[in-house]
């Protein structure tokens, strides 16, 4: 677990003092994938590089497992930061190195003999899938592949922290969701604690448990990605929401939904953390007279399951729309009557 | 031959030719050693870097824009004392080299420093990242990921140092600029002149070709 207190940092420029993180209180379980979100000098990269002391905390403290890092001597915060990976937007490679000589870095520093090294390298490189790739240099990798070597070279000392500051953002939309694809893969199979910083919600939705919304240099919403996603607060987080899911008045308004559509009910399904949310459309349609036919719909999937609304037309003799409207109200789908034919 | 270059004592021309090897390369020894650490002095301790100290900062880069400022000839004459004091002579090859060392090794260590600049600041916070100390991060990461820069700098600073040793020469410190400033020049010789010319003009693209060579095989950029 990481506990983070009243960590603040203050940069002194000249006359001026600028409050970069402020006061930010924080608790990070073992084994989750937490991001943290904000708008460009939110605070986000300083707030990720006070957490291994890249930068220096102003005030407060950072317990990673128990051990204060704020605390630690120069040598000793030098091995702990063997145990805390970080990759970075840029990725930054040694391009004098080969991809197996860069991922060997982190050994060497910890001094691991040449041959453990040699075989901990060829293990991470099937890890992130670079097979083949062992003997190129940074320059001959696309961006992806430049990621993969970044992340490999951050797992080698067999870290229980990973950092991870804008790891996508200089990717393609592919190339991202491959990477986050990894990281998923290998907080799941390693069991790493993984913290993330990004501007892009979608990042967010796809792969974390726990995010927080940063904004000048606080925290301003936290709470699981289902919770903040459906019912966010602050208009910092609202934007961020609109960002996947599309403005509320991108929808088509009730009232434009009601001229196209003349007969049946229209229903509004909202889905909070249902997992079975496919299968509700076809079992109402089978277990029920009624025909059930999708309008619009804007569902998305989360690390714990889907939320997002969907709206369908429901024809059918008025009991059987009775008892299916029931049904659907007995499990965790909210559903809202938006008109009856 | 001999009518086209009536005037030469060919033993004399090999042998300047080999002081002037002797010389360049000794001095360049020298120059490598005091200038890169006159460079990763004053890049390390620049306000922000790892050693960031603006006592050190001020001193190396100071003497560093002294002595760039002193012209070479006028620095001969300033550090005879010197020689004097350490050689009991300043004439001959080896009596030159505190001068040339002197003269090119500030001329080296601020190209040194620009190549460290241009080292990816992302990189070495990478390397503290992983706990890496300060000597793995000066060794592994500064000077290695900047030996192309490293290396065509000192490629210019030898042809530089070429130029000095004949500077020196024509003060008695021996090699091709000697030969032809006292046996050329002075007597009326220019065929001595022309061949000298010619003798530093390929010494000088042979330590071009074989620094461009070098270069562009550590470049993997
Ligand atoms: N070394 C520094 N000295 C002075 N101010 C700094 C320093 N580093 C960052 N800042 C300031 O702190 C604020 C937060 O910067 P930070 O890099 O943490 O933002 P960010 O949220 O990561 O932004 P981005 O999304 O653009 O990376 C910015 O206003 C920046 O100007
Ligand atoms: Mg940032």
């Amino acid at each position: 677990m990481i506990v983070i207190e009243q960590l603040s940092k203050i940069f002194k420029t000249n006359h001026q003092e600028f409050k970069a993180v402020d006061n930010m209180s924080l608790k990070i379980e073992k084994g989750e994938i937490f991001g943290v979100i904000g708008y460009s000098g939110a605070g986000k990269s300083t707030f990720i590089r006070l957490i291994n002391r890249l930068e220096e905390p102003t005030s407060g403290t950072v317990e990673i497992e128990g051990q204060n890092v704020t605390g630690l001597s120069k040598h000793d915060l030098r091995i702990k930061r063997q145990e805390i990976g970080m990759i970075f937007q840029h990725f930054n490679l040694l391009w004098s190195r080969t991809v197996e000589e860069n991922i060997a870095f982190p050994l060497e520093i910890a001094g691991v003999s040449k041959g453990e090294s040699a075989k901990r390298v060829q293990e991470l490189i099937d890890l992130v899938g670079l097979t083949g790739k062992e003997k190129n240099y940074p320059s001959q990798l696309s961006g992806g592949q430049k990621q993969r070597v970044g992340i490999a070279r951050a797992l080698a000392n067999n870290p229980k922290v990973l950092l991870c500051d804008e790891a996508t953002s200089a990717l393609d939309p592919e190339t991202t969701d491959a990477i986050l694809g990894l990281l998923v893969d290998i907080n799941e199979k390693l069991g790493l604690t993984i913290i993330l910083i990004t501007h892009e919600m979608h990042v967010i939705q796809k792969i974390c448990h726990n995010v927080a919304v940063m904004e000048s240099g606080r925290i301003v919403e936290q709470g699981s990605v289902l919770d903040v996603f459906s019912y966010p607060k602050m208009p910092v987080t609202k934007k961020f929401v609109e960002q996947v899911m599309g403005k509320p008045d991108d929808e088509l308004t009730d009232d434009l939904l009601l001229e196209h559509i003349s007969d049946g009910h229209i229903l509004k399904l909202q889905f909070v953390k249902e997992t079975a949310n496919q299968a509700i459309i076809s079992e109402v349609a089978k277990k029920y007279e009624v025909d059930v036919n999708i309008i619009q719909g804007n569902i998305k999937q989360t690390q714990e399951g889907a939320y997002g609304s969907l709206y369908v037309q429901m024809t059918g003799e008025l009991t059987a729309v009775e008892d299916a409207l029931q049904f659907i109200r007995s499990t965790s789908v909210d559903v809202e009557v938006i008109s009856h034919g | 031959m001999a009518n086209l270059f009536p005037n030469i004592n060919w033993m004399d021309l090999i042998f300047a030719t080999g002081e002037t090897l002797y010389m360049t390369l000794v001095a360049l020894v020298g120059t490598l050693i005091l200038g890169t650490i006159l460079g990763l002095l004053i890049y390390l301790s620049a306000p922000g870097n790892l050693w960031d100290n603006k006592v050190i900062y001020s001193i190396t880069a100071g003497v560093v824009n002294i002595f760039r400022a002193i012209p070479f000839i006028i620095l001969i004459f300033l550090i005879l004392p010197l020689t004097v004091f350490l050689f009991g002579t300043f004439r001959g090859p080896t009596a030159a080299l505190p001068a040339l060392i002197l003269g090119s090794a500030p001329f080296y260590g601020r190209l040194v420093e620009i190549a460290l600049r241009e080292v990816d600041h992302g990189v070495i916070e990478a390397a503290k990242a992983m706990g890496a100390k300060s000597s793995t991060i000066i060794f592994k990461v500064l000077l290695k990921e900047s030996l192309p820069a490293l290396v065509s700098g000192l490629t210019v600073t030898a042809i530089a140092l070429i130029g000095y040793t004949a500077v020196a020469g024509s003060i008695g410190a021996g090699g091709l600029g000697d030969y032809a400033y006292f046996y050329g020049f002075t007597r009326r010789n220019m065929d001595i002149v022309y061949i000298c010319t010619l003798l530093i003009v390929i010494i000088v693209f042979v330590f071009q070709f074989i620094g461009d060579i070098v270069t562009k095989k550590i470049d993997k950029r």
